[in-house]
C-alpha cells in the first residue's frame, strides 16, 4: 500500500486527477478542489498515481512511500 | 542582436522550423519578437512546465516586461486587468477559486445531453442545406456559442443576437469597425443580462456568482473571458479536428468502430494543433535560472508550445498524428495556476461533435484540397476561416 495526499490549498480545479483515476480523486461540488475517495492505493493503481501526480497543474498531490 | 523569431506558422501540420531548431540546440534562448522587444523563449516541455509552476513569473498583461506579440496588444491589456488571466496570487487564487466549482469534471459531464442537443440540432440544419456547406459557419462556431449561452443562462430568445455578435467577432471579413461595435454590442448585453439576473436569479453560472455577492463587474467580465476563452478556441479544434480526421480515414476509422477511443483521439488533435501556441507568456518578477540561463526580474518569457507538445524528451515521434497515443501530459491546455479551466467542457464539446458529425454524415468528405484551407496563420489562435465540406446525396 502507499498513500497518497492531497492539498486543496494547492489545487488549481483542472479536474486532471479524475479523468485520471476517477476511482481514487473526486472534486468538491461547491469549490471544484480535489477529494480523495481513498487514501491508500493498491499497488495496481499506482501507475495510474504517479500519472496524475505528473498531470495536476497544481503541484496538488504526492505519495507517502 | 538575438535571431527574430518567427512566429506565424507556415504549415498547419508543424512548428516554424526555428522552433524546432531552438529546442535542439537553445531550448532556454534570448530572442527578438517581431515587435522588437527581447524576450526568453522557452520550447521544451520540462523547462515550460517548471516556469508555469514557479511563482516568481507573473501573468499580469499590463507589467511593462510582458510579451506582447503584435503591436497595439500593449495597449489593450488593460482591458484584461479584471480578468483571472492576468492575474497573480493570491488574487488570481480567489477568482479561480470562486468559479472552480462550476467547472468540475462531474459537472461538466452533466452537460452532455444538453451539448448532444445543440450538436443534433446544428447537423440537422446542416444536412437540411445546401452543398457544398462551411463547417466553420455550419458547426464549429454555433456549437461552442450555444454552450456558453446555456452556461451563461442566455435566455433561448436572445441566442440569435449572442450567436451573431460572438461570428461576427471572429470572421475574418467583419471590418474592423463592425467587430468593434460587435464587441460593444456583447458589453452591453451583458451588463443588462446580469442586472437583471440579480433581479430575478436563474440557475446558472452568473446568477450564481451574484448571489456570492460578486461585483457585477467582475461579473461582466467573466463572462466575457468564458466567451474569449472557450468560443473560438472550441470553434477551431472542431474545424481542425474533423479536417485532420477525414484527411487520415484509418485513423478516423479508430473512433467510428469504437468511441471509446474519441477521447485520447482529442487528446492527440489537442497536442497536434496547440492552438493557443503563444497563451502562455509571463514576466519574471525576481531573478530565475532556468536551463542553464539567467533570467532577470523584469524579462518577458513567450512558450513555444507547439514545438513543446512535440518534445523527443515526452513524446516519441512527436510529429506523427497518432489517435492512439494516448498522451495527456501535452501543454495545450497550458499548466500551473493557470490551466484551462474549461478544458473538460472542450474536451466533451470535441469528443461529441466528432463522433455526432461522422455517425450521422458517415460520407463527409472536404470539398477543396487541404492546401487550399485559410489556416489561421496570422491569428491569436491558429485554427480555420473556412472548411467547405459535402457529401453524398441522400
Amino acid at each position: 500500500m502507499t498513500r497518497i495526499v492531497a492539498d486543496p490549498t494547492r489545487c488549481v480545479g483542472a479536474g486532471q486527477c479524475v479523468l485520471t483515476d476517477p476511482a481514487t480523486f473526486d472534486q468538491d461540488s461547491t469549490h471544484g478542489t480535489v477529494i480523495l475517495l481513498r487514501d491508500d492505493l493498491p499497488d495496481e493503481a499506482l501507475a495510474t498515481a504517479r500519472q496524475a501526480l505528473h498531470l495536476c497543474p497544481g503541484h496538488a498531490l504526492s505519495l507517502l512511500r | 542582436m538575438s535571431v527574430v523569431l518567427p512566429l506565424a506558422r507556415t504549415c498547419p501540420f508543424a512548428p516554424p522550423a526555428e522552433h524546432l531548431r531552438l529546442q535542439e540546440t537553445e531550448p532556454v534562448a534570448w530572442v527578438t519578437l517581431p515587435t522588437g522587444e527581447q524576450v526568453w523563449a522557452l520550447s521544451r516541455i520540462d523547462d515550460v512546465r517548471t516556469m508555469l509552476t514557479d511563482p516568481r513569473f507573473s501573468a499580469d498583461r499590463t507589467h511593462p516586461g510582458f510579451p506582447h506579440l503584435a503591436p497595439g496588444r500593449r495597449a489593450m491589456a488593460g482591458a484584461l486587468k479584471r480578468m483571472m488571466v492576468s492575474m497573480d496570487p493570491p488574487e488570481h487564487g480567489r477568482a479561480r477559486g470562486a468559479v472552480m466549482g462550476e467547472f468540475t469534471a462531474r459537472r461538466m459531464a452533466a452537460l452532455r445531453p444538453r451539448i448532444q442537443q445543440v450538436v443534433d440540432e446544428r447537423i440537422d440544419a446542416l444536412v437540411a442545406g445546401p452543398r457544398p456547406a462551411d463547417l466553420v459557419r455550419a458547426l464549429s462556431l454555433p456549437v461552442p456559442s450555444l454552450v456558453i449561452c446555456h452556461l451563461l443562462g442566455v435566455p433561448y430568445a436572445d441566442h440569435e443576437f449572442f450567436q451573431r455578435s460572438t461570428e461576427a467577432l471572429l470572421r475574418q471579413s467583419t471590418p474592423p469597425q463592425e467587430r468593434q461595435a460587435a464587441l460593444a454590442g456583447l458589453y452591453t448585453y451583458l451588463g443588462e443580462l446580469i442586472a437583471r439576473k440579480a433581479g430575478e436569479p436563474g440557475d446558472d453560472l452568473l446568477s450564481r456568482q451574484l448571489a456570492e455577492a460578486a461585483d457585477p463587474q467582475d461579473v461582466v467580465s467573466l463572462a466575457m473571458l468564458l466567451l474569449i476563452a472557450g468560443h473560438e478556441t472550441t470553434a477551431n479544434m472542431i474545424s481542425l479536428g474533423v479536417m485532420m480526421l477525414l484527411e487520415h480515414p484509418e485513423q478516423l476509422a479508430v473512433i467510428r468502430e469504437d468511441p471509446g477511443k474519441t477521447p485520447p483521439a482529442v487528446e492527440e488533435l489537442l497536442r497536434y494543433f496547440t492552438i493557443g501556441e503563444y497563451s502562455l507568456s509571463r514576466v519574471a518578477v525576481g531573478d530565475v535560472e532556468l536551463g542553464g540561463k539567467l533570467i532577470r526580474a523584469g524579462e518577458g518569457v513567450v512558450v513555444l508550445s507547439n514545438a513543446a507538445n512535440r518534445d523527443p524528451a515526452a513524446f516519441t515521434d512527436g510529429d506523427r498524428f497518432d489517435v492512439e497515443r494516448g498522451a495527456r501530459h501535452h501543454i495545450a491546455f497550458g499548466f500551473g495556476a493557470h490551466q484551462c479551466l474549461g478544458q473538460n467542457l472542450a474536451r466533451l464539446e470535441l469528443q461529441i461533435v466528432l463522433d455526432t458529425l461522422f455517425r450521422r454524415i458517415p460520407g463527409l468528405r472536404l470539398a477543396a484540397p487541404v492546401d487550399e484551407l485559410p489556416f489561421k496563420d496570422d491569428a491569436n489562435v491558429y485554427g480555420l476561416y473556412e472548411l467547405p465540406v459535402t457529401w453524398p446525396a441522400p
